[in-house]
């Protein structure tokens, strides 16, 4: 292999047919450089989806009650279904296994928040403690609801950034501050934030449910069940336990509220694991059509490169007759032209690889598109579609190299 | 050197076998410079082919100094034909994307010499063919007598026992022609073996020898006079 004379004979060569040296190699970096960039872009996707999802905990239910659509045991549809703390509490005892956080909103109506004489156009909800895991929320300053609050039924409340930023911006703090909720007064205890740049769910105003169901004439009314399932090593594992969990929600909320059993609109489950879902599973298409597209332009790269192998064998095999007939031996003439062959493949596969790979490292994290993120590519899987594509390369020249070699010496120098 | 025995060869075409050479009886010694003349068809570049391993006689033997030539493999064919043989075609068959020098350095690159020693003995042989100011020129930069006398260089730079030329001046105007010849006689006064595919009468008259082929026998075997051909080139 390493022959100083061949490989001066290859370098001649190389040197004396530039053009087409420099298309093989094109073909062959283009190929490279195409396959590196679609899989850098389908891994930036997978990123992208990701990232799209952090807002949430990607493994949280919603569910409201909405209004029953069908008819059921001489009750009419249209029927407001009301969700109640007992429905809470038999869901913990019963189902308990299930999930690991769950959380209760009340929304009070008609509220009036006044801070120093100033009337406050935000939305009052009651909740519990874990509503900040579920709805994946910083905290900022202070302390968030805990369960003490709710069983003591103690007058605070939580604000969020946009409400310090807009209310308290000429305090230091909030912490400590009151504001009159229709009348009754809570003691600011924290701030809390919301992931992503959308605000729009920094609108309200946190107080434990207990008193927030006290103080504005609630009763045991609560608007929203919250809940987060754990999450299980597979993706798969996790989809399976949500759709178990829901469905067996939802028997017991349609049974102990007389609902049909048919009837899907009364109530609703949001479940952001679901539309997760979709993403993944158009993520993990998206992905495979890149490889697909890859693989092809690959393929497209083996047969322009044999093709132009073909080529240049033909041209050589004048060439080769001579050669023979100064007393080349068949294999030498085989190994020049693969030598030949091997190296300028390999040669312009790694640089259309440290090119495409450059332009990724350098492009890559400054490209902030939704749904790519950092478009990034596997080194391992990158390199073995460059020996993959030398492999080819060395196949696709040894055949009509060799058949050339096998045109006797007399035929291949007769004049045409 | 060169012994033949009995030489037949046929070709097939098709369904029908072609007799080319029916029986060849023929010797040549070291030294000599023979001219095989014949008209197409004779049979004199089946004959010469064969005498340089590039295709295989059916029948008969052939001795090249001493040994028998017969069932070579091609790596073989390849090792003889290198150590014993040198070739000169009528198309110069020089290769076009290297320069004379490196064209008359490759069989020696086959017989594995280091680069420097076959740059050197280029020279030496171009100098003999009075090419030397001409070593990087590539073919096609040269005139048709200079590439035949670039391949009669590359032809001795393997220092071979024989040197077939297959009509060497068939592409080469009479002066050039001459001019040919005279280096060809030149070589063969120091002691080359030489033979010459022409049917040209008058390059035929300035080797030592000539044999006529007709329809695959040779017709005449006669030694003649030499005419120099340095009378016709100034």
């Amino acid at each position: 292999m390493f022959d100083i004379e061949r490989w001066q004979e290859i370098f001649d060569t190389i040197r004396k047919n530039k053009l087409r040296t420099f298309l093989t190699g094109l073909s062959v970096a283009s190929g490279i450089f195409i396959l590196v960039i679609l899989l850098g872009f389908g891994q930036g996707m997978q990123n992208g989806i990701d990232a799209e999802f952090r807002g949430d905990a990607a493994t949280s239910i919603w569910v409201w009650p909405q209004r029953t659509t069908v008819e059921y045991r001489g009750l009419n549809p249209g029927r407001r279904v009301q969700l109640v703390n007992e429905n809470y509490q038999t869901i913990q005892q019963s189902m308990n296994a299930d999930f690991d956080k769950a959380s209760i909103l009340y929304f009070p109506r008609d509220v009036q928040i006044v801070y120093k004489n100033d009337l406050l156009v935000y939305n009052v909800a009651g909740t519990n403690g874990d509503l900040q895991i579920i709805e994946n929320e910083f905290l900022s300053e202070g302390r968030y609801i805990n369960e003490t609050d709710v069983a003591q039924n103690a007058k605070v409340a939580i604000i969020s950034n946009k409400i310090k930023r807009e209310v308290f911006s000429e305090l230091e703090t909030p912490i400590g501050e009151y504001i009159t909720i229709s009348g009754a007064g809570f003691r600011i205890v924290g701030v809390y934030g919301e992931y992503g740049e959308d605000e729009g769910e920094e609108e309200r105003i946190f107080v434990p449910i207990s008193t927030a169901q006290l103080t504005f004439n609630g009763s045991n009314k609560i608007n929203n069940l919250n809940f987060m399932l754990p999450e299980k090593e597979s993706f798969e594992e996790t989809i399976a336990l949500n759709e178990k969990f829901t469905t067996e929600l939802l028997r017991y909320l349609k049974a102990d509220h007389g609902i049909a059993p048919e009837d899907d609109r009364a109530i609703h489950i949001w479940n952001p694991i679901q539309e997760a879902k979709r993403f993944y599973t158009l993520g993990t298409a998206i992905e495979l059509f890149f490889w697909v597209v890859g693989f092809l332009t690959i393929i497209a790269g083996v047969v322009s490169v044999s093709n132009i192998m073909l080529i240049v064998v033909k041209e050589r095999t004048r060439e080769i007759g001579i050669r023979k007939a100064l007393g080349a031996k068949p294999w030498s003439v085989v190994g020049m032209i693969m030598h030949e062959a091997i190296f300028v493949t390999a040669i312009a596969g790694f640089s259309g690889l440290i090119f495409s790979m450059g332009l990724l490292e350098i492009v890559g994290p400054h490209v902030e598109v939704d749904y790519i993120l950092n478009p990034s590519v596997n080194f391992g899987v990158a390199l073995s579609t460059v020996f993959l594509l030398i492999g080819a390369g060395a196949l696709a020249g040894f055949f009509p190299a060799w058949k050339a070699v096998k045109v006797k010496v007399i035929e291949a120098l007769r004049d045409e | 050197m060169i012994q033949i025995e009995n030489l037949h060869k046929s070709y097939k075409m098709g369904s029908n076998s072609l007799h080319v050479l029916k029986g060849i009886n023929f010797s040549v010694k070291e030294g000599e410079l023979v001219a095989i003349m014949g008209s197409s068809g004779s049979g004199k570049s089946t004959l010469l082919n064969i005498l340089g391993m590039l295709d295989e006689l059916d029948e008969g033997s052939y001795d090249l100094d001493g040994v028998p030539i017969k069932n070579l493999n091609e790596t073989k064919a390849a090792n003889y034909r290198n150590k014993f043989l040198g070739f000169v075609f009528q198309s110069f068959n020089l290769i076009n994307y290297k320069n004379a020098m490196e064209n008359v350095a490759l069989p020696l690159y086959y017989q594995r010499v280091g680069r420097k020693e076959r740059q050197e003995k280029a020279l030496k042989y171009l100098d003999q063919v009075g090419l030397k100011e001409w070593a990087d020129h590539l073919p096609s930069e040269l005139s048709g007598g200079q590439k035949q006398r670039v391949a009669i260089a590359r032809a001795m730079a393997a220092e071979p026992k024989v040197l077939l030329a297959d009509e060497p001046t068939g592409a080469l105007d009479s002066t050039t022609s001459y001019e040919v010849m005279d280096l060809i006689q030149k070589i063969n006064d120091q002691g080359n073996t030489i033979l010459i595919v022409t049917h040209e009468e008058d390059i035929a008259h300035m080797c030592k020898r000539i044999v006529h082929l007709k329809d695959g026998v040779i017709l005449e075997d006669k030694k003649v006079d030499q005419v120099r051909a340095d009378q016709y080139v100034q």
